[in-house]
């Protein structure tokens, strides 16, 4: 019972050494990067197929990669792209998804691409909370 | 890709995300992100039937 206490503080010890924020910021830019760095591999694995499975399936479709930002709506949907880290610049310097939307696909495809940015956002939060013991 | 295939595309990765981050144990995360699967593929039935009866 007496080392019960022990380790909880040695755990949360060791949860506050280093750079806190370094998940967050791998997290965002590298899907995944983030619970690979404190070492939740099967949660990592599962988190980067998503967002790049996401993110790939809308620029197949051609989905619109937002560049600037006319208005709110725009805004809204740079915000969400930008999201995505990386690969919203590797995207945007290869010249990948489209510039307008033309199909209906490419309507789904901006959908796919902003959400993914979003959901790369939430599991780069999730990496932090648990590096500062916030969540297990 | 059919809009059914994309929609369902769409509901198991965004379920994954939420399963993940959105609970603490294993066992939880799986039942979660079931429940917001079967939500997402769910609603996006029913309102497609409901769009299809306002259309006619």
């Amino acid at each position: 019972m007496a080392t019960t206490p022990n380790k909880l503080a040695a755990a949360q010890k060791d949860t506050q050494q280093g750079f806190v924020y370094l998940p967050l910021i791998a997290g965002w830019l590298v899907p995944g990067a983030g619970h690979f760095l404190i070492r939740k591999w099967g949660r990592g694995t599962l988190l980067a197929v998503s967002v790049l499975g996401m993110f790939s399936i809308g620029i197949a479709m051609q989905g619109k990669i937002y560049g600037s930002a006319h208005d709110i709506l725009e805004m809204l949907g740079l915000a969400g792209d930008l999201g995505n880290g990386l690969l919203y610049f590797a995207a945007r310097a290869f010249g990948l998804g489209a510039d307008q939307v033309l199909v209906t696909t490419a309507d789904y495809g901006r959908a796919f691409i902003v959400v993914a940015g979003l959901l790369n956002v939430i599991a780069a939060v999730d990496a932090h909370n648990i590096r500062t013991g916030r969540k297990s | 890709m059919t809009h059914y295939a994309a929609v369902l595309l769409f509901a198991l990765f965004a379920s994954v995300v939420f399963g993940i981050t959105q609970r603490e144990t294993p066992q939880r995360m799986v039942r979660y992100g079931a429940y917001c699967f079967v939500l997402f593929a769910g609603s996006a039935v029913v309102l497609s039937w409901v769009m299809y009866l306002i259309a006619r």
